[in-house]
């Protein structure tokens, strides 16, 4: 047998989570309860294929037609799912309008309801202890800290997300965008705007 | 305590990033079991939200800085007592697992594939 230099003989084994990860997975696969090319398809999915562009397109159907709005306000779940839009965690959605008077923003203060369709997975920030119980304490301080600025008359109105309910925001159409059609308009729509952390700003 | 420390305590967080929501592949892993084993009735999500919060409510080491590690590390100790729960798995089970592959892994030359058979005998 050949003889190998001891520092070639072993690799070091991953962060303990990592193990953890890899325990489970293995054990699951053996017992036949999930198949490994179930998990890289979700995998595929999330990464790549859900994602803020479908909230986008769903704000912006309802900018320009305003019985789509009427319906995405009335059944939030059912008027998303006719643009295709469904699936874990977007099973009941209500959406909130912005307007001159209200401003919504979302937060989930047990953990990270989010939805998912629509938004794809969340940012870092809304997983983050410190989002988590400072929208609900001080939510104009927290909007501050995002660069928006909210008038004093303007109600602040934060929507906690939960197992059953998620929220999507209906951000204020900007001015100027009259001409623009409805890809454009999507294009301009960001996803912090549909948690309500963020207002569209008017095209320069 | 964590939960009233500012945001802007945490300069690192991205307030703006449309990327990777996953910063090491473990952390996808773990998310798509998940959704794999509600999506096949293993259990309901609004079950899988009260692991997940009583995992969250438990608070994070408070040196860790890594948002996306500190939530991810308590998804998966969510999954785990999950899947111990519906009788999938168990924590000795677990442990006895981790165990082995951590000792492919020893045993495992540099740059070849990690293989569960060379854990040998513990």
């Amino acid at each position: 047998m050949a003889k190998h230099d001891h520092t070639h003989e072993h690799t070091a084994p991953p962060s303990d989570p990592a193990l953890r990860v890899k325990a489970l997975e293995s054990l699951l696969l053996e017992k036949g309860v999930i198949d490994a090319e179930a998990l890289d398809e979700i995998i595929d999915t999330y990464e790549n294929k859900t994602g803020p562009r479908n909230g986008a397109a769903v704000v912006a159907r309802a900018w320009v037609d305003p019985d789509y709005k009427k319906r995405l306000l009335e059944d939030g779940t059912g008027a998303i799912a006719e643009m295709g839009f469904s699936g874990i965690q977007g099973e009941d959605m209500l959406v909130v309008e912005n307007t001159a008077e209200v401003h919504n923003m979302v937060v989930c203060t047990l953990c990270s309801c989010y939805p998912w369709p629509t938004l794809g997975l969340p940012p870092v920030w809304y997983k983050a202890a410190p989002y988590r119980s400072r929208a609900v304490s001080d939510p104009r301080g927290v909007l501050a800290e995002f660069g928006v600025e909210i008038a004093d008359d303007t109600e602040v109105r934060v929507w906690d997300s939960n197992a059953e309910l998620r929220y999507l925001v209906l951000p204020v159409r900007p001015e100027g965008t009259d001409g623009m059609s409805e890809d454009e308009l999507a294009a301009m729509v960001t996803r912090d705007s549909m948690i309500g952390t963020g207002v569209i700003q008017a095209p320069k | 305590m964590a939960e009233t420390l500012p945001i802007d305590r945490f300069p690192e967080l991205p307030r703006d990033d449309q990327g990777p929501v996953f910063s090491e592949p473990w952390q996808a892993e773990a998310f798509a079991m998940t959704v794999k084993l509600h999506a096949d009735g293993h259990f309901e999500w609004s079950e899988w939200v009260k692991y997940i919060s009583t995992e969250i409510a438990n608070g994070a080491p408070p040196d860790e800085v890594d948002h996306n590690a500190i939530y991810y590390r308590q998804w998966l100790s969510a999954l785990e007592r999950l899947v111990a729960d519906k009788g999938l798995s168990s924590p000795p089970e677990l442990m006895d697992r981790k165990d082995a592959w951590r000792r492919a892994y020893e045993n495992t030359p540099h740059g070849e594939p990690v293989e569960l058979a060379l854990a040998g005998q513990s």
